[in-house]
């Protein structure tokens, strides 16, 4: 190959101890050269520091993302990827496969792309990257054709993600891959054809521990938790303390607890429960002897986002504990969220994340508007601001009476006086 | 052009069947697992309720890989693992075995075949979160798969071993929409003035959407020789870029100015004390490819504070929260100026508003 470009500052990236995607790439650029053109633009862009993409918009027949479509600033010098696109796969729940699967994906990104492939982009989709636009809709038809499917982009549901969960995991509270599956094939249409005021995601994970990054990146994280006790073997907690020593449990373990609710005795330890905020920090550090309890089921949250465009949000309670085990369990689940989505796709601003939106008409209105009871969980504390718009006190209409405001806090009183 | 068009394949197939794709052992214990233990850096060993063990083996993958190299990790993957690999959010590869004899002959090939180091559990590095940079967003102000590769070389130690106080995990931007997400320490690329606009094009865009983006309210329409443009107000920009994701025509990205900030303490999990947000740690780095010395040595000088400071169990954020950001600039050696003082909403829920002070 005679036209080879010269890629001396990437090269720099062949050495060292860890894997090295200059050195994978080069090797597939003798048979796909259009690897050599990428290359070679990449070179380009660590010499000026300047990117050579532009982005543009392609779509499937019968979708609305799910596919980033690049054009080359440089294709008189680099023809081969003048159009470069990714295709962006649903992936498995959980990012398991079989061999016959992937090879599968290989076939098809040979065939129709640059065969470089990315597991995972950061939303959670597995990423083929390289193809002009025919290959593009023949990538599509060839992976669709095979039972695979296209992810999501702009106004849309984007793919889901989750832990490893039930798979493997012992912490999981609830079956993340089964339900991410049941969430995707419910809302596929909502993935497929862009039609909310901005990216919606979800992410589910397992417990605490969050090995899904839902918190922060995505609109409705769903948290593995449980209700009743922390499950304690006791015979486990002594071996632990003998062979660690009780300073270390009191310090690693019983001083670290966020609401101080565990306590160590003679006969081993002991966790007040109603306390217990399922941080899952004791479990983690005393997993051979400590486990989340045995009514488990999810928080849901809503709201988190990264920085773009007003910094970024992090998630806040919105259902403090749901049960994720049966159909109608899920059923349930998806119901809330067509009843969100319809608030917020009706009164949301352009490019106005839910988080966003729940920040403009305040959470107890969104809350009301979407039928869920506010609850202490949802916040730190109470309001300190005193400015309050009671709607009991409403000023009076045009020829109307004020209406009076309950001057009841006790729910119960309220009951048993109705 | 194809003479006849041919049918179209079926439309939304939804996601694939994980159960399928699962180890046997996995399914078959699905929901049943009771315990894990550490074997060694790299090795977890999972226990079900029958009894069943699997021995997880992970490595660190570049994330960005060629057919021929997922190829070689399948032939692996149906010599040892009977046909089934996963990936893990921070794109590590999993591999699994049954039976602990097979955990060093699948070892050896991951290394030697693959060059995938074996590590990524416990109190470790972990594989950095990164997105497209130069090979495929048309955003970047600097790289993403390099800027790993660079750092990862330097950090490779701290993923092979578990010798930190906690797990750090750690993330790259390649501007600042920040695709890389919250970590315990981000690089991420900063810009340093308002977008220019390039009158003559920004007309493809939809002037509207471009000014409605602008969180800052920045953007108001204007025109320009008698044709529709748009003008930014300075003094309102805060150079976040949302404007040029919109609208190319927004040029926010300036090689000579363009520069990189460290941020720390971010953390997604509710342990302990909930998840934080990263705060500014220091800024002004260059953008230096291919291998990002400065970047590398700031990262180098805030590991080495956390390892010599921070207690067992205590992730950088929570290190720093305990010592305080005076201990944590004075140890680092970082700077800290009016600028790591926030300015933007909520500013004042940042500042220290009572008499505790470190002296
Ligand atoms: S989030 Fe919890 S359940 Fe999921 S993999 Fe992590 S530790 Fe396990
Ligand atoms: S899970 Fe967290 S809050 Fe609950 S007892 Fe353990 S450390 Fe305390
Ligand atoms: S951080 Fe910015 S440049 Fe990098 S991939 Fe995301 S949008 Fe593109
Ligand atoms: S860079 Fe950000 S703040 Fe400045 S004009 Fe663009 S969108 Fe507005």
């Amino acid at each position: 190959m005679s036209d080879e470009p010269k890629t001396p500052l990437l090269d720099d990236l062949e050495e060292g101890p860890w894997p090295s995607f200059v050195k994978d790439l080069k090797d597939l650029a003798r048979t796909k050269p259009e690897v050599n053109q990428l290359l070679g633009q990449m070179e380009r862009s660590y010499e000026d520091r300047v990117n050579y993409w532009t982005g543009t918009v392609l779509n499937l027949s019968g979708y609305g993302g799910g596919i980033i479509a690049r054009y080359s600033d440089l294709k008189e010098e680099f023809p081969d990827i003048a159009q470069f696109h990714t295709i962006r796969v649903i992936p498995p729940s959980g990012f398991v496969y079989s061999t016959d699967s992937l090879r599968e994906l290989c076939d098809i990104a040979e065939e129709y792309s640059s065969g470089i492939m990315q597991l995972h982009g950061m939303t959670g989709d597995l990423l083929m990257l390289g193809s002009d636009n025919e290959q593009t809709h023949e990538a599509g038809e060839a992976l669709m054709e095979r039972g695979w499917d296209i992810g999501g982009s702009g106004g849309a549901l984007r793919t889901l993600a989750c832990c490893v969960g039930q798979a493997r995991c012992e912490m999981a509270c609830f079956d993340t891959m089964g339900l991410t599956k049941h969430l995707t094939d419910t809302f596929i249409g909502e993935l497929h054809r862009p039609e909310f005021p901005y990216k919606f995601k979800f992410k589910l994970s397992g417990c605490a521990n969050d090995c899904a990054n839902s918190m922060q990146r995505s609109d409705m994280p769903v948290i593995g938790t449980w209700r009743d006790e922390i499950q304690v073997d006791q015979e486990e907690v002594r071996k632990f303390v003998d062979e660690h020593g009780e300073q270390y449990v009191v310090d690693n373990v019983v001083s670290r607890c966020p609401t101080q609710c565990i306590s160590l005795g003679e006969g081993g330890i002991d966790i007040d429960d109603r306390n217990c905020v399922k941080c899952m920090h004791c479990i983690n550090v005393m997993h051979t002897a400590l486990a989340p309890g045995k009514d488990r089921g999810a928080t849901i949250l809503i709201g988190g986002k990264r920085t773009l465009k007003i910094g970024d949000m992090m998630s806040s309670v919105l259902i403090p504990f749901v049960k994720l085990e049966t159909g109608e369990d899920w059923k349930c689940f998806t119901d809330t969220v067509r009843g969100i989505w319809e608030y917020w796709s009706e009164n949301a601003l352009d490019h106005e994340r839910i988080g966003e939106f729940i920040d403009r008409v305040g959470l107890g209105v969104f809350l009301e508007s979407v039928g869920i009871e506010p609850s202490p969980q949802m916040v730190r504390h109470p309001r300190t601001n005193s400015y309050i718009k009671f709607e009991e006190y409403a000023a009076p209409r045009a020829g109307g009476e004020p209406v009076k405001a309950p001057n009841i806090v006790d729910k119960d009183e309220q009951a048993e006086s109705a | 052009m194809t003479a006849a068009k041919k049918q179209l394949a079926p439309r939304d197939n939804g996601a694939p069947d994980h159960m399928k794709m699962l180890h046997p052992a996995m399914e078959k214990n699905y929901g049943k697992w009771k315990r894990h233990d550490k074997i060694r850096p790299g090795v977890l060993k999972y226990t079900a309720e029958s009894g069943d063990a699997i021995f997880v083996v992970r490595a660190g993958s570049p994330r960005t890989l060629s057919v021929n190299k997922i190829r070689q990790i399948c032939d692996i993957a149906d010599r040892f693992c009977e046909g089934h690999v996963r990936f893990t959010t921070r794109n590590n590869l999993e591999l699994v075995v049954t039976d602990e004899k097979d955990v060093d002959p699948l070892i050896n090939e991951i290394t030697s075949v693959l060059g995938f180091p074996i590590g990524g559990t416990g109190h470790s590095i972990s594989n950095m979160l990164h997105t497209q940079g130069w090979m495929h967003c048309n955003l970047p102000g600097t790289d993403a798969a390099g800027a790993v590769k660079a750092l990862m070389d330097v950090l490779h130690e701290e993923f092979t071993r578990e010798d930190l106080p906690h797990r750090v995990k750690l993330s790259t931007s390649c501007c600042q929409i920040n695709c890389g997400g919250q970590a315990d320490i981000a690089i991420n690329l900063q810009h340093h003035h308002p977008p220019k606009i390039d009158h003559g094009t920004v007309q493809q865009c939809e002037l509207p959407k471009v000014v409605g983006i602008c969180p800052a309210a920045a953007i108001r329409p204007m025109n320009v020789d008698g044709k529709s443009s748009l003008e930014v107000v300075e003094e309102k920009c805060m150079y976040c870029g949302a404007c040029h994701g919109q609208c190319p025509s927004m040029e926010i990205r300036d090689p000579d100015t363009d520069s990189l900030a460290i941020w720390v303490g971010g953390k997604s999990a509710s342990t302990r004390g909930g998840p934080s947000f990263m705060k500014l740690a220091a800024f002004g780095l260059p953008n230096n490819p291919p291998r990002w010395p400065e970047v590398a040595d700031a990262v180098r000088r805030i590991l080495d504070a956390y390892r010599n400071g921070a207690r067992e169990y205590e992730r950088i954020g929570e290190w720093i929260e305990r010592v305080g950001w005076k201990n944590f600039f004075e140890e680092t050696g970082f700077e800290f100026t009016k600028y790591h003082i926030d300015s933007y909403r909520f500013a004042r829920t940042t500042f220290n508003t009572s008499s505790h002070v470190r002296l």
